[in-house]
């Protein structure tokens, strides 16, 4: 059915469509990251593509490949009712330079998508409005889907935060009398 | 809705004129998800509003890396925890795409059926516990009446009420009991009416209609660019149900209809749950009369599914096929697919990628209230406090599966 999408990309960007392949039923192009916000806007707009909803993204990690990362975002036509999975590949074996464009200016509903592929792979989407952690706390250390990630290793504890104006009658050691001050300086009980 | 102290003097004013930072959550009484809201109020409107997920993450996609593929199933009941059997039939149809496998006859039915079954546990829940955070605390009893009737027939066929882990690659845990039939036929009638009795609470009622009507309205563009599937799409007129636009298991041979509604505000996207209970009751009573008494439920490939306990014990074969399929894993071809169903929120999709070996490369999740939730800032801007909880009610935000 639209092996067809496939040709109309390869015939719209030529040389930027690095692969395609139609495994499983599942149509997938494998594009530049230059060129990513290019298609991604080609296919929203495109009356043959008509690509309304963009229904999931997320990173994947090949360590030990060249570039390391995919970018996976699956499409969907409602209108028209196909599929397409793009594709791109950023990043260099450390994990570094793992940037691409953000396409939340084409689908709102990449915002949050690309903040957890951010939170979670560690992927640097340019031009989001606000790449903060999702899934984890602030205060986290590295990405955990990255396959270098330590699963058995534990997070460092978090310091006290500061910068927050607490009104009376909460203080910075509101609680129970045996908080982190006591018992820092060695004088619980 | 215009901030209402804006044409004002500031001499005028007796409450400060600084908007008021109000957090909701992430442990809220009038909200059935952990989620936290700091909200930017100019009196009691919200002028801002920011929706922080993440309470409930529990790391699905790295535990998924560390089993073999049917040490998921386990992990998947706990992200929709109101529809574990619509999670486990997603995943396993995800897998049997990877592996190029179509399970029996039988056993699509089966899984049709119980993942129906699901389904109205899920939207019973879901209108329930909206009407009791409006303060209807009957109506959320009659409709856990109902969902206990289904629990317990969850309870005969798999052995558990809510956590089935009842999903097999290549098939199910176990066939369906003898008289699996006759009890569904029995205790649909009996949710029915309990399910009509319940909204003749609500539906004639004013102060709920109130609350409802014309509040958390999204157009049908918008929701289509934020993601929206499921029944939170469908409220707002676009008829996008997986199950019709791209058919699976036996869903192509029941006859049934995708209601809609109009408006796209928190009453439609109640109506739209109502109706489906009714859609699915007649998908089920169809897939019963369809469904075959007898023959497998599990496809017949001794590389995928356990051989019977009897064989294991007396023959060599199954003795070596049962430990390379309990220790190594069934090996998936190396390659990626996409499945995607309908689950109870919308578009339940598993990205896999595997390479070849008994363990997950890669699961990705793609949890429909993800996608719901982020426009739930979006929703309640310009609108009341009051307000922020039949919209949350209404969008069916599940903790575990947003966080996954």
């Amino acid at each position: 059915m639209s092996q067809k999408l496939l040709d109309i990309l390869k015939a719209a960007f030529g040389p930027a469509v690095l692969e395609t392949h139609s495994e499983h039923g599942d149509d997938t192009a494998v594009v530049e990251a230059a060129s990513w916000l290019k298609v991604a806007k080609f296919l929203r707009d495109d009356p043959r593509c008509d690509m309304q909803m963009m229904v999931d993204l997320c990173g994947v990690d090949y360590r030990g490949r060249e570039p390391r990362f995919d970018v996976v975002m699956h499409l969907h036509s409602i209108h028209q009712n196909h599929r397409l999975r793009l594709k791109t590949r950023v990043g260099d074996s450390d994990g570094d330079g793992a940037e691409v464009d953000s396409v939340v200016s084409i689908w709102a509903g990449a915002n949050w998508f690309e903040r957890e592929t951010f939170d979670l792979m560690g992927i640097v989407f340019h031009g989001h409005p606000d790449l903060r952690r999702i899934l984890m706390y602030p205060e986290f250390v590295g990405h955990p889907l990255r396959k270098d990630y330590p699963a058995d290793k534990a997070q460092p504890l978090v310091p006290f935060r500061e910068g927050y104006e607490k009104l009376p009658p909460f203080d910075r050691f509101e609680g129970m009398s045996f908080g982190r001050q006591t018992f820092r300086s060695g004088k619980a009980d | 809705m215009e901030p209402i102290d804006q044409e004002l003097e500031e001499g005028e004013l007796e409450l400060p004129s600084q908007p008021m930072t109000l957090n909701m959550g992430p442990s809220h009484p009038a909200m059935h998800g952990t989620i936290r809201i700091v909200m930017d109020l100019s009196g009691e409107t919200i002028v801002k509003a920011d929706v922080q997920i993440g309470y409930l993450h529990r790391g699905f996609e790295k535990m998924c890396e560390r089993g073999n593929w049917s040490q998921v199933f386990p992990y998947v009941d706990r992200c929709n925890y109101a529809s574990p059997m619509l999670n486990n039939v997603g995943f396993a149809l995800a897998v049997e795409k990877l592996l190029g496998v179509t399970v029996t006859e039988r056993c699509q039915y089966y899984r049709v059926v119980l993942g129906e079954l699901a389904r109205i546990a899920d939207h019973l829940t879901c209108n329930g516990a909206m009407a009791m955070e409006l303060g209807a605390f009957t109506p959320l009893l009659w409709f856990m009446k109902g969902r206990e009737m289904i629990y317990d027939i969850m309870e005969e066929e798999t052995g558990a009420r809510l956590t089935h882990s009842f999903g097999r690659v290549g098939g199910m845990a176990q066939p369906p009991t003898a008289n699996f039939k006759e009890m569904v036929r029995a205790v649909l009638p009996r949710i029915m009416a309990i399910v009509g009795e319940a909204e003749a609470l609500l539906l004639q009622n004013r102060i709920f209609i109130d609350r409802l009507q014309g509040v958390g309205k999204i157009s049908a563009a918008d929701a289509i660019a934020l993601g929206w599937t499921g029944p939170c799409l469908r409220s707002t007129g676009v008829p996008y149900d997986v199950r019709k636009a791209h058919p699976y298991l036996v869903y192509d041979r029941l006859e049934f209809d995708v209601p809609v509604g109009q408006e796209g505000d928190n009453w439609d996207r109640f109506m739209v749950r109502l109706e489906e209970l009714r859609q699915s009751v007649r998908i089920i009573e169809q897939a019963l009369d369809q469904m075959p008494d007898h023959g497998p439920i599990n496809v017949d490939d001794p590389r995928i599914v356990l051989p019977p306990k009897d064989e294991v014990y007396s023959t060599i074969e199954g003795t070596i096929q049962h430990f390379k399929i309990v220790m190594e894993g069934i090996k998936i071809p190396a390659g990626e697919a996409y499945g995607y169903t309908e689950g109870g929120n919308g578009e339940l999709g598993f990205y896999l990628v595997s390479d070849g070996s008994g363990t997950p490369y890669r699961v990705r999740i793609r949890p429909p209230c993800f996608a719901i939730t982020q426009a739930l800032g979006g929703l309640i801007t310009g609108l009341m406090i009051p307000d922020v909880v039949p919209t949350f009610g209404s969008l069916n935000m599940i903790g575990g599966e947003c966080d996954h």
